[in-house]
């Protein structure tokens, strides 16, 4: 039979099987340059400023000085923490949109017995326990009920995690009132400003983001080790490749669902009070502040790998904290905060975007018999 | 009885943002797309619109801009902006196949960081921040016709707003009766089911999933221009508002059970309940925040509501977030 080649479609798309890791790296880093250049033609296009000037710029504005470099190192943690909570529901395939809210409700509850128990003279130590505690609770809870829901109802987890986001947040600004200091300011405050009860530290320049980073790296360490030597995770990796084989080997499903959503709002919860005790001492709409919708494209992007979020976190606020630092170093070159977010959006959808090329393989086909191989 | 109309006529055309939005966010959903994208298409679509009528206002001299050509290239740019949007969506999502979770938030990020910046800029131009406005454009947005003068309160009720709340209702009918009512609408339907099956019977999944969303994406701009034009009075602020009413119209496709005509209804409803707590006596500033509550608890009621009856009519779409590969089977 003679084949028509005229026919044949220009571009053929195949699956991919399995592709060597340096090939992997190689894709995402080619993606990341492209995309660095897109953010300096645009940069250009806003502002007339030299590119590379540009980025030495932010460079200089996030490790310029010992404090700027801790302030990214404390950012990092908390994006860290809340992308590590999303690997196990990630990884389950539950599309946990809600760490947003389960981080404010984390922070509401650390903030609550900072204020109700902070003068009762109990050992700081034992306060910042009962804190953790709080919010762990808490998170858990705001993630455990869109998880029994899914799991016995089947609900769309995506939607009622993202409903539960703001219902946290009216909780917040239903509390803010009550806690609010100075009257009338409609703002908690700093909390405790004159005893410091309740602070993760009292030396907010270094000691705090130190602290922060060693508990957020155990408890990445831990949830890498969860994920990938446990019993339990290995359970999480079936239910998320196939629910019907997860059955077939006589996985509770159910069990397996509701566990890992209260281990994901668990952690993000925590997030929250690493949030609160350390590095704002108080509470309001920023706390989160989109972190808990950010911190689902690090994990995702990390392929629930603990470790790779380390990297894309700190890339993130490295970007975000960076172009902070542009906008007011250039603030009459018409730059301002909001290019932050043009210039994050447009790395993470070129990442995203290489995705596909690391997953399948693209064939051209150039007239009769000319192949070539992308 | 003017408390009443009061909350009425609020309820309206603060629902009627939220109703473009969330009609946008049907036809996409229908199409199996899941794009949480829709607050910054949204934002796109306002700040579109705004920069066409901005630079076609101050380019002619305020006092000779016609209303009606202002409002024509703002619609048109809006429904460029917002569907570029989309397009960048779409070829993520369908050509690309990333997830599309994680695509629609980055896409809400970056276009709040391109709508507040051009906001921004915009502000700056016209000698400050508050200063934007596009008074001639705004005005035909907002040019009533009242079609039974001296009824009083039935006036109110039914005539007191700009054409785009009507339109809203009319795109709302048109939806239901193509998604329901034609073969187009019948092989839409099938992509969002089960894509592989409408594809074995010869239809174009690519083609299908790239205009629902795309022309998704502009029907939820126009909420943004709505909001902007009509709402808000041909001005800017970078105040999130647009964010917060994208995730309300996310909120309303879940409440409307994917069905446009509800949506009507539900989105009225929706701006009610957003306002319920101005209208009720003794609250404090704490307890009203419980009030702002109601939209989101309603919303989680009818989620919980669908799933547990598990009727077949009121279920989302069975491929909803799935991208399609054909191979993959």
């Amino acid at each position: 039979m003679k084949i028509d080649h005229k026919k044949e479609p220009i571009i053929r798309i195949s699956k991919r099987v399995g592709i060597q890791f340096w090939k992997s790296w190689l894709i995402r880093l080619a993606a990341i340059a492209l995309s660095l250049c897109v953010c300096a033609l645009l940069i250009f296009a806003l502002s007339g400023l030299n590119p590379i000037k540009v980025f030495g710029t932010m460079a200089k504005g996030v490790f310029g000085t010992q404090r700027k470099l801790m302030n990214w190192v404390r950012d990092t943690s908390v994006l860290l923490c809340i992308a590590v909570g999303l690997a196990p529901a990630f990884k389950m395939r539950f599309w946990n949109i809600g760490a947003e809210g389960q981080m404010l409700v984390g922070g509401i509850a650390a903030a609550a017995c900072m204020i109700h128990l902070g003068n009762l003279g109990m050992p700081n130590v034992v306060l910042l326990l009962i804190m953790a505690s709080a919010s762990i609770i808490a998170g858990g809870v705001w993630g455990v009920i869109p998880a029994i829901s899914k799991a016995y109802l089947n609900t769309n987890e995506t939607l009622f995690t993202l409903m539960m986001n703001y219902i946290a947040m009216q909780f917040l600004l239903f509390f803010t009132p009550i806690w609010e200091h100075p009257a009338g300011s409609n703002k908690v405050g700093i909390i405790n400003s004159v005893t410091k009860v309740g602070w993760l530290s009292e030396d907010q320049k270094l000691a705090t983001p130190l602290i922060m980073l060693f508990i957020v790296l155990i408890v990445t360490v831990l949830m890498f080790a969860y994920l990938k030597y446990s019993k339990q995770g290995y359970e999480i990796a079936v239910v998320g490749e196939s629910q019907r084989t997860a059955k077939y080997a006589a996985i509770n499903v159910k069990n397996v669902v509701v566990r890992s959503m209260t281990i994901s709002g668990a952690i993000c919860g925590l997030a929250g009070f690493l949030s609160v005790a350390g590095a704002d001492h108080t509470i309001s709409e920023d706390t989160a502040g989109g972190r808990g919708f950010i911190a689902i494209i690090v994990a995702w992007l990390a392929k629930f790998n603990t470790f790779v979020m380390i990297l894309i976190a700190a890339l993130i606020v490295f970007l975000d904290k960076g172009a902070i630092a542009l906008a007011s170093e250039y603030s009459n070159y018409n730059l301002t905060n909001d290019v932050a977010d043009i210039i994050t959006g447009i790395i993470l959808f070129f990442i995203l975007g290489s995705e596909f090329f690391i997953n399948y393989k693209i064939k051209f086909h150039l007239g009769k018999g000319k192949e070539e191989i992308a | 009885m003017t408390q009443l109309i009061s909350i009425l006529t609020t309820a309206v055309t603060f629902g009627t943002v939220i109703m473009y939005g969330a009609l946008g966010e049907i036809l996409t959903e229908k199409s199996g797309n899941l794009n949480l994208g829709v607050p910054g298409i949204m934002y796109l679509g306002g700040i579109s619109g705004l920069i066409g009528a901005y630079l076609y206002e101050t380019g002619v001299g305020a006092a000779n801009a016609l209303p009606v050509v202002g409002m024509i290239i703002a619609i048109v740019c809006a429904l460029a902006g917002s569907m570029l949007g989309g397009l960048i969506f779409s070829f993520l999502t369908i050509t690309l196949r990333t997830n599309q979770n994680v695509t629609g938030l980055t896409l809400t990020i970056i276009s709040a960081g391109i709508a507040n910046y051009f906001g921004g800029t915009l502000s700056k131009m016209a000698g400050g921040v508050g200063q934007i406005s596009v008074a001639a454009t705004s005005s035909a947005f907002r040019w009533t016709q009242s079609l039974t003068d001296g009824w009083g309160e039935f006036d109110t009720l039914f005539f007191n707003y700009g054409f785009m709340t009507y339109l809203a209702i009319v795109i709302a009918i048109v939806l239901s009766i193509f998604i329901n009512r034609t073969t187009k609408g019948l092989n839409l339907r099938a992509v969002g089911e089960n894509p592989a099956t409408a594809d074995a019977a010869g239809i174009n999944v690519t083609r299908y999933k790239y205009l629902a969303t795309c022309i998704g994406a502009g029907i939820s701009g126009l909420g943004g221009l709505y909001y902007v034009m009509d709402y808000i009075k041909g001005t800017w602020a970078n105040d999130g508002n647009i964010e917060a009413l994208g995730w309300l119209a996310v909120a309303l496709v879940i409440f409307a059970t994917w069905k446009s005509l509800r949506g009507i209804w539900s989105a009225y409803l929706f701006g009610a309940l957003c306002w319920l707590y101005y209208y009720i006596p003794g609250l404090t500033r704490s307890t009203q925040e419980l009030f702002k509550m109601l939209p989101y608890v309603a919303t989680i009621a009818v989620l919980l509501f669908v799933s547990f009856r598990k009727r077949k009519e009121d279920q989302p779409p069975a491929s909803l977030g799935l991208s399609y590969f054909r191979e993959e089977r």
